[in-house]
């Protein structure tokens, strides 16, 4: 490292000066945002702290705690598990094809795109607080227009077993969001390859699962991740709405780690939790990256 | 004769096979028309219903069947609203907020950049991979040990815990940055070098002014996520007068027996300057999404 440093001109020594004069606020972020945190964290994670009182190193207890006698971590990793197995797909699947429809060549598109992204913009609480009264199951408007057909409907986020999937079906709503970058990736294919299939007779069927799909692994895989972060992070929702409930049905993981942390003050036992969504988040985040060598396409 | 007679027909067809494929088109497009009104009138639906329902009278409110547009719109539960609730104030808070991150964005973000951008030192490579990679660090890890060093440095219940993190660089808007400053011709760099600009002239004099595309995306998507932001400020901050919209909104839940139709109008409220900041600046919204999107 000194050799580079040594080997250098006065002039790329200036430079380099510089430029790390430039990066000295990331620098010193990186270090009290990122590194000092995740440092922290493990550290009190070892640790029985309730904040009033300095850390008292217990060991591994928390962790054992969690994964052997804990029915809430239990249960708000499945409530979480099942919201982004429901979600996750929905939201990658419905957002391709809201982002095909945007992406065809009719004059007006525009206003449409608009509306569609105008959820995406909207806060968690504003969106939780309106479809709070959207979902009403005597008054509320789906199921007033359910009645007109003859269906019953349910009692959405008030029922143990309805609650979870209508927070999905929520979270879909800001389906917009994931189909813009979808269209920034469509319309980055270039056109004479559809031209050339075109002519090679390639029906649209054709042409979507041989140029587009391939074409849009890159944003697939770029969306897959960030989704899947951003389910497993799921909070808002739950606090404003549901309070986990009913009966624990949308008690999610970060929502169980805010009450252990914040309300309970168990500061020790609530690192171990934020940890260990951290190092599943990371290892979700480690296949999908992993295992994208066979799926995703890469032009060059 | 006959050659006429042929080249006519053949035109006929021709006319008659356009004006088909021109019907098709057309009942296509009807189609795709249709399907779209539809969907993005299911889109707009709870903003509707919201909408509606807060130019109810209350006794309207749990009507059956519902109306859907009031027949006498109450203009007045808006005002009452803003009675009732603290809406003002939060909103101010929010707007404190807001200009304080953006003014951090602002002044941290093109620095960092133009440093990743147009200079070469040890590290850098493994620098820019590592600044990209806490793009992808969920924040609650933060929050534990954060909120432990604010409440020593007594900053709990300040605005500092949730101002101070954008004055040292938010990795997607140095990603955006260095990406755009590295689009800009060194040429121009270097005609102001010749007269005489330092480094930091050149960022002031001619980088910054050009990135203004990249600042305003900035700026709109620091003003969208502070605004929104909950999980911090419900952290960070006790004094209920200090709550941003998001959490204010929120508490107003649990705190005032549910009137929907005032309650409806404050979060429509809520959502107002971002509904009129998402009309205004759609295409650097869009464009910022789209273009980490594509590279990513």
């Amino acid at each position: 490292m000194l050799s580079t440093w040594r080997g250098m001109s006065p002039r790329e020594r200036r430079d380099a000066k510089t430029g790390y004069l430039a990066l000295s606020p990331w620098m010193l972020g990186f270090v009290i945002f990122y590194a000092f945190p995740i440092l922290a964290t493990f550290y009190f994670s070892l640790t029985q702290w309730t904040l009033v009182d300095p850390p008292v190193w217990i060991g591994l207890d928390n962790y054992v705690r969690m994964f052997t006698r804990d029915p809430l971590f239990v249960s708000s990793l499945k409530a979480t598990t099942l919201f982004v197995a429901i979600s996750l797909p929905l939201k990658l699947v419905l957002g391709l094809m809201l982002a095909l429809l945007l992406n065809l060549k009719i004059p007006g598109m525009n206003v449409y795109r608009t509306v569609f992204f105008v959820p995406a913009v909207i806060s968690g609480v504003a969106v939780s607080l309106m479809w709070i009264w959207f979902l009403q199951p005597d008054t509320g408007v789906v199921n007033t227009l359910l009645s007109y057909v003859g269906v019953q409907g349910p009692y959405w986020f008030w029922d143990r077993d309805w609650a979870l999937p209508s927070v999905a079906i929520m979270s879909i709503w800001k389906v917009g969001g994931a189909a813009i970058i979808y269209l920034a990736g469509l319309q980055n294919i270039p056109a004479h390859l559809y031209e050339a299939a075109e002519i090679d007779g390639a029906g649209k069927w054709r042409r979507f699962w041989r140029i587009t799909l391939p074409l849009l692994t890159p944003t697939l895989f770029f969306q897959l991740i960030i989704e899947l972060i951003d389910a497993f992070k799921i909070f808002t929702e739950a606090f404003v709405i549901t309070k986990g409930g009913p009966l624990k049905a949308t008690y999610f993981f970060l929502y169980y780690f805010y009450e252990e942390a914040f309300r309970n003050f168990n500061m020790g036992y609530a690192s171990a939790l934020a940890l260990f969504l951290l190092v599943v988040i990371m290892a979700c985040t480690v296949f999908v990256y992993r295992t994208s060598g066979r799926w995703v396409y890469y032009e060059n | 004769m006959r050659i006429d007679a042929q080249s006519l027909s053949i035109q006929q067809q021709l006319r008659r096979s356009t004006a088909r494929r021109r019907a098709l088109r057309l009942a296509g497009n009807a189609v795709v028309y249709a399907l779209m009104t539809f969907l993005a009138l299911l889109f707009m639906l709870p903003i509707f219903w919201m909408a509606s329902t807060s130019l109810k009278l209350p006794q309207e409110i749990f009507a059956w069947p519902p109306e859907w547009i009031p027949s006498s719109p109450q203009w007045g539960n808006y005002a009452e609203a803003f009675g009732k609730y603290p809406l003002a104030r939060y909103m101010l808070n929010s707007a404190i907020l807001v200009v304080a991150n953006i003014i951090g964005g602002l002044i941290s973000v093109p620095i960092i950049a133009y440093g990743f951008a147009r200079f070469e030192f040890p590290f850098k490579h493994v620098l820019f991979l590592l600044m990209l990679s806490t793009m992808m660090v969920p924040g609650h890890i933060k929050l534990i040990p954060l909120f432990w060093l604010y409440q020593k440095l007594g900053l709990i219940d300040t605005y500092w815990p949730l101002i101070l993190p954008s004055f040292f660089g938010n990795p997607f808007f140095i990603f955006l940055m260095t990406q755009f400053i590295r689009t800009i011709p060194r040429e121009l760099d270097d005609a102001a070098r010749i007269d005489g600009a330092g480094a930091w002239g050149i960022l002031f004099r001619i980088i910054i002014p050009l990135c203004r595309p990249a600042l305003t995306v900035v700026v709109v998507f620091t003003f969208v996520w502070v605004w929104n932001d909950f999980l911090e400020p419900i952290i960070f901050l006790r004094d209920w007068d200090s709550y941003p919209i998001s959490v204010g909104l929120a508490f107003f839940q649990g705190r005032y027996s549910v009137e929907w139709h005032l309650f409806m109008g404050a979060t429509l409220v809520s959502i107002l300057p971002i509904l009129v900041l998402y009309f205004f600046a759609q295409r650097h919204l869009i464009g910022g999404l789209a273009s980490i999107g594509i590279k990513g």
